[in-house]
């Protein structure tokens, strides 16, 4: 009994930094995992490709990040980088949005596309980013998409595309709607022409873009514990007043219902997608 | 033993006999080299005597061996960078079949098997190896893929038959086997299917319309089960083993009646006694059968089809009888 009075007469004061000392840890030197709530070295994170060392989650990536862990190192050569947006319906506030999400991000749009080397094999790339404007498709996402898939079957290369999106861009009306006919047309060539395409879908990948290029690779990959799905949980429990289970829409969900050919860890994918774009090169062995 | 089969007890007996009097010798003071000798000269000969008059019901046991090799296992054997691909794109993923991207000897190949299980745990994930209508549109989609980027297929056939099922029924079983058998006729790559361990009914012919197909020589393929067979036929399971020898189901049978092309010579006692060199036999004939489809053009691969199919079935005119033309 005593000893905890003494204890507690110890105790008179917290310690609260003061302004500079709160100043000498830069935000961002650490990062807390939202899923196990770990908290650990952001560098460390960043070396572990945004895996969380703890419990396996796998952080959302942008486009840059993407870009330079997929990719072979130097081998990139973005295509149509200065694409930017225009206000079709002459939305309130839209172009201002758009702007601070440029400012924000450092990228023109929410989709970065470009020419690169994976594992040595050539391949077009395109790279959605959850950052700008939560990834949606307006018509410069549909058109630099649609550019690459054109870009990939001129150079008879595979296309690759990473998906995250919550849907479509609402500020673009219908013209965002038609940019999932814009790119599942494209798509339809390319592949008619023989031209391979990857599509391996990151968090969160749903509504028009899950509903169009994001379904229609001849692979279909996702990301661990990645949320893909066409409506959003909340419209389909208010429209069947049912509670869904727990894993509904998630990457796992979706392997078990068919519609993905594999789950891939980040850590492995390089490594998976180079073994398949060797089985897709053409001709074998001269002993053939 | 485990898995020891019925047939084969008088060769086991004699073996551990032999031993025992090997680990007898070690310890006593009596030479009884000549009598074992003599005893491995019996165990020579016993063993020739019943793997070469080996029965049709043998063969069954063999084929069902629970350690018979299985489609991944020869997958893992005879192929480099096997990617294995899921699902349907509709509604599931069916384990009872395996299916994916690899290179066989340097050339990229579509791979496709029926799958069982190893345990009982693994066994019910893959439902004994019994697809539903899923596991035939995954199968089907790949071969899609495969003709898309002109790779050959190569379909292992290791099935009881397709899973007898409600749910299955629900969703289109005979459908899905259908479009399976109208589909695979005018692939326009070659296509090899290898009988690996049971070939049963149309479970197994959904992935079987090939240019050739080849069985390994105690696998069985038949219309049904001969267990199937007896209660249709004399309403009584328990007659399956003369089943078995009446229905012509056996690697030698569809050789003779003009079905396959090849007959996979199996080790002694069965493909489960040394997987290596199992899948370099199985390699050899895959390889060879590979190197004539790939010469053909894609018309000549469907017509060969054609012709192999139509040549299959026998009959003949009741004006042949009758001498009228």
């Amino acid at each position: 009994m005593l000893k905890i009075f003494t204890k507690s007469k110890k105790k008179k004061y917290a310690t609260i930094p003061s302004e500079t000392a709160k100043q000498d840890v830069p935000e961002g030197i650490m990062t807390k995992c939202p899923d196990c709530k770990k908290i650990m070295y952001t560098k460390e994170l960043m070396k572990n490709t945004k895996i969380c060392i703890n419990c396996g989650y796998h952080h959302p990536m942008n486009a840059k990040e993407r870009f330079n862990s997929f990719l072979d190192q130097g081998s990139v050569e973005e295509l149509n980088a200065d694409m930017v947006s225009e206000n079709p319906l002459q939305f309130p506030g839209y172009l201002e949005k758009v702007e601070k999400d440029r400012k924000k991000t450092n990228i023109n749009e929410a989709v970065v596309t470009g020419v690169g080397l994976v594992g040595g094999f050539k391949v077009v790339t395109a790279v959605m980013d959850s950052t700008f404007r939560m990834g949606s498709m307006g018509s410069v996402v549909g058109e630099k998409i649609t550019r690459a898939i054109e870009m990939a079957d001129e150079l008879k290369v595979p296309f690759i595309i990473f998906t995250a999106s919550g849907g479509a861009r609402m500020q673009e009306g219908v013209l965002s709607l038609m940019q999932m006919a814009k790119t599942s047309v494209a798509l339809k060539r390319f592949s008619d022409h023989g031209g391979l395409i990857i599509s391996i879908m990151t968090h969160p990948t749903t509504g028009g873009v899950s509903a169009s290029f994001a379904s229609l690779g001849d692979y279909n990959f996702a990301e661990p514990g990645a949320l893909i799905g066409f409506a959003g949980r909340r419209i389909i429990e208010q429209t069947i007043r049912e509670e869904l289970p727990e894993d509904f829409q998630t990457s796992e969900f979706l392997l078990k219902h068919g519609q993905l050919d594999a789950v891939i860890n980040r850590s492995d994918l390089k490594e998976q997608i180079t073994n398949i774009l060797s089985i897709h090169q053409p001709g074998g062995d001269l002993e053939w | 033993m485990v898995g020891e089969l019925e047939f084969e007890r008088p060769i086991i007996e004699l073996r551990s006999k032999i031993s025992e009097l090997r680990d007898f010798t070690k310890t006593a003071d009596v030479d009884l080299s000549s009598e074992i000798e003599k005893l491995e000269a019996r165990l020579e000969k016993l063993e020739k005597d019943i793997y070469e008059n080996i029965q049709p019901w043998d063969r069954v046991q063999i084929a069902r061996h629970p350690s018979r090799p299985t489609t991944l296992d020869y997958i893992g054997k005879l192929f480099d960078g096997f990617f294995e691909c899921h699902g349907d794109r509709t509604f599931a993923d069916d384990e009872a079949i395996v299916g994916g991207i690899a290179k066989f000897k340097g050339l990229p190949v579509t791979v496709i098997g029926h799958q069982r299980g190893k345990d009982t745990k693994e066994n019910i994930r893959r439902n004994f190896g019994m697809p539903h209508p899923e596991g035939y549109r995954k199968a089907l989609r790949l071969m899609k893929q495969a003709e898309k980027f002109r790779r050959p297929i190569i379909c292992f056939i290791d099935t009881k038959g397709a899973y007898p099922g409600k749910a299955a029924e629900e969703r289109g079983q005979s459908e899905a086997i259908a479009k399976n058998l109208f589909e695979m006729a005018s692939l326009k790559v070659p296509v090899v299917c290898v009988v690996i361990g049971e070939g049963g009914s149309g479970g197994a012919l959904a992935l079987g319309i090939g240019n050739h197909i080849h069985m390994l020589e105690n696998s069985t393929y038949s219309v049904i089960s001969p267990e199937g067979a007896a209660s249709i036929l004399w309403k009584d399971a328990g007659q399956a083993k003369k089943a078995a020898e009446s229905m012509k189901i056996t690697a030698p049978d569809l050789k003779e009646l003009g079905i396959i092309e090849e007959i996979i010579s199996e080790i002694k006692g069965g493909a489960h006694k040394d997987i290596d060199k199992q899948a370099t036999e199985i390699e050899a004939v895959l390889h060879e059968s590979l190197k004539e489809l790939l010469r053909l053009s894609e018309e000549q691969l469907v017509n060969h089809r054609y012709d192999k199919y139509k040549a299959i079935g026998q009959y003949s005119f009741l004006r042949e009888f009758i001498g009228v033309k």
